[in-house]
């Protein structure tokens, strides 16, 4: 990814944060992207995000998970290998139900949970390069890229920050 | 801003915290070394796991005859201890799951514990499916995989085999869901840390940020992970409970058996976490977050299982008569009356008599009479698997075939050395992750600290609406 010289400003408070990007959005300023220590609420629809679509891919992938479990065990026990348990018939259906649940929630919680680390760009040994430690702990970030450092743009995103109330102002090449 | 909290609730922070003061209290017990308390405590934890390891090591190598199982009594210490750690488990999938879908904001107080808690039960109780059938080196048969042996698959009818598939999913869910509540709190972490320590908790935190984009997907991801959760764990011990309740065992083939199960385990699962929590709010000085209110709620939730536990036994005992079939009907007379009429008696005081204490909310607020409580309802829940497999297997149908059965000090070295395992697990997940969801903790405090609800509140949510100025910020509260 191309280096980017980016700045940001430090919010005390999220109800500072979501009123800063309600004043980013008036003033048609374009936001790189917004940092926050916990998930605030009312700020997607305000960054224009679009709602995530993890769900669909936890519902495919569990639906793998059904189909191959109902195919697996019935191609083993009717197909494969057939044998009478218990008097019962091989396609043994209402005795497939446990496991057939269980393979469609392993396969729905694995696959969503890597496809959500994979969309994010995170994983073990992913190192992201933070604009601030304090982020995490109580600091909400609204950071611009300033595209290669053009004056005329930093002028405006500064007054920006000082009219919305931002504790701390600063610039970093990430 | 979340849904609106009542400002007449009891405050679920309190000291007056602010974002920082939480970062603070909750990593802090991370970042210093160990008191005497902890040392002492995993001292003797690792004393217990390693005679546990001995006496499974002595079990592998001279067979299940060092155990006293035997006819008719087949299953005994182990399978009590299996299915005793699984129902340990299932709270903290409870607690972050079905907590999370009722939108219980007091559940972020206990849930990462909780949640830790469920990971280390069920390690412990999947040693037992490996450890009793004898031949643990050839345990991969269990697996369906394409092999040389016919292929040979796995009997899938039998709730046996579910109950694999069901630990080892609810294993991977929980953990999957465990950890990646706790990459943004690693990323806090790591955050404050230098050095080495920094270059582990990068590592964990897996290049977490804190962008909106990643926070919306998380909390979309954990949402769906608890919808999935949540008949998992219903299912999981109603798995458990189909390997007594698909026999023709007298006492166990009843219908009964997957709900009183399933409670049961949240029952005994709230036991542990509340056993667990009192003494690390205690010892790490979080009281503030893991108030008297938390503890209250989970007190309400051991009356309510309890008390479903109680309606399940007199129910069992109300079809073994109605039903008019004597074997039914002489198993209760059994367990009441026979040979292991102690456990039974253990069972009812335990599970039945002593949670209606918390009809009291005096009672449901007094911190010793909830840990005392706690470990009542951990002994009783043993007795209640004790008492459906040991003494019902002790006198089935054919008199002539009754036999007794005592554990060997082997069974009772590995049982000891299951609670190394777990308490071993545990002191170290409180040494280096933080105990409480530090994000979501975070995340109420704006509805219900002190600041802003119950009898002290001088901050009102509806101060912080937005408002037309943007002249300057709060400040501080």
């Amino acid at each position: 990814m191309r280096e980017k010289e980016v700045i940001y400003g430090l919010y005390n408070d999220e109800v500072d944060l979501l009123n800063a990007v309600k004043a980013a959005n008036a003033d048609h300023l374009d936001i790189m992207d917004v940092y926050s220590p916990f998930p605030v609420h009312g700020l997607d629809p305000l960054l224009g995000l679009s709602e995530s679509r993890l769900h669909i891919a936890g519902f495919i992938f569990g639906a793998i998970g059904t189909l191959t479990a109902i195919l697996g065990m019935s191609w083993i026990h009717a197909h494969d290998w057939p044998n009478v348990f218990g008097g019962k018939p091989t396609l043994a259906i209402p005795s497939f139900i446990p496991i057939t649940f269980e393979l469609t929630v392993l396969f729905a919680s694995i696959g969503m949970v890597v496809t959500f680390y994979t969309v994010c760009g995170l994983g073990p040994g992913v190192n992201n390069k933070t604009l601030d430690d304090r982020i995490s702990d109580d600091k909400f970030c609204i950071a611009f890229d300033t595209h290669d450092g053009d004056s005329s743009h930093i002028d405006k995103y500064k007054s920006f920050f000082s009219k919305t109330g931002a504790d701390e102002v600063n610039s970093k090449i990430i | 801003m979340s849904a609106i909290v009542s400002p007449i609730r009891e405050p679920l922070i309190t000291g007056n915290k602010s974002y920082h003061d939480i970062t603070e209290d909750l990593v802090s017990p991370t970042e210093k070394a160990p008191g005497l308390a902890w040392m002492l405590a995993m001292g003797l934890a690792v004393t217990c796991l390693s005679i546990g390891i001995f006496c499974i090591l002595w079990t592998i190598w001279k067979g299940i005859g060092s155990w006293n199982l035997n006819r008719t009594i087949g299953w005994g210490w182990d399978i009590t201890n299996f299915v005793w750690w699984i129902g340990i488990g299932h709270a903290g999938t409870l607690i972050s799951a079905i907590l999370l879908l009722l939108r219980q904001k007091w559940r972020t107080g206990v849930n990462r514990a909780a949640e830790a808690m469920t990971i280390f039960a069920v390690i412990c109780a999947a040693l037992f499916p490996g450890i009793h059938v004898g031949r643990i080196w050839v345990v991969f048969f269990f697996f369906p995989y394409p092999n040389t042996r016919g292929p040979l698959w796995p009997n899938f009818n039998s709730p046996l085999l579910w109950d694999l598939f069901a630990i080892s999913t609810y294993f991977t869910v929980s953990l999957l869901f465990w950890y990646t509540g706790l990459v943004p709190d690693f990323a806090t972490v790591r955050d404050r840390a230098s050095g080495f320590r920094k270059k582990i908790y990068s590592f964990l935190s897996f290049g977490w940020t804190g962008s909106a984009k990643h926070w919306q997907r998380w909390e979309a991801l954990s949402l769906v992970l608890a919808g999935l959760a949540t008949p998992l764990v219903l299912s999981v011990h109603t798995i458990v409970s189909f390997d007594f309740a698909t026999s023709v065992i007298p006492g166990w083939h009843t219908t009964i058996f997957p709900p009183y199960f399933v409670a049961g385990a949240v029952f005994s699962g709230f036991a542990m976490v509340l056993t667990l929590m009192l003494i690390t709010r205690k010892i790490l000085h979080l009281e503030d977050y893991i108030t008297i209110a938390h503890i209250e709620s989970m007190n309400k939730v051991i009356l309510v299982t309890g008390s479903i536990v109680g309606v399940a036994y007199i129910s069992e005992l109300l079809i073994a008569w109605y039903s008019g079939y004597v074997y039914e009907q002489f198993a209760f007379f059994n367990r009441a009356l026979g040979p292991y009429w102690w456990s039974y008696f253990g069972m009812m005081t335990c599970n039945v008599l002593s949670p209606q204490i918390f009809w009291s909310k005096k009672m449901r607020r007094n911190i010793f009479v909830t840990f005392v409580m706690s470990i009542f309802v951990n002994i009783g829940m043993w007795f209640e698997r004790f008492v459906i497999i040991a003494t019902t297997l002790a006198r089935d149908y054919l008199p002539s075939s009754w036999s007794l059965y005592k554990p060997s000090i082997v069974e009772v070295g590995i049982f000891i050395g299951t609670l190394g395992i777990f308490f071993v697990l545990y002191l170290a997940f409180t040494r280096v992750a933080p105990v409480v969801a530090i994000a979501e903790v975070k995340h109420i405090l704006k509805s219900s600290g002190d600041q802003y609800a119950g009898k002290n509140a001088h901050h009102h949510e509806y101060e912080d609406l937005p408002k037309e100025k943007h002249a300057h910020s709060h400040g501080g509260h």
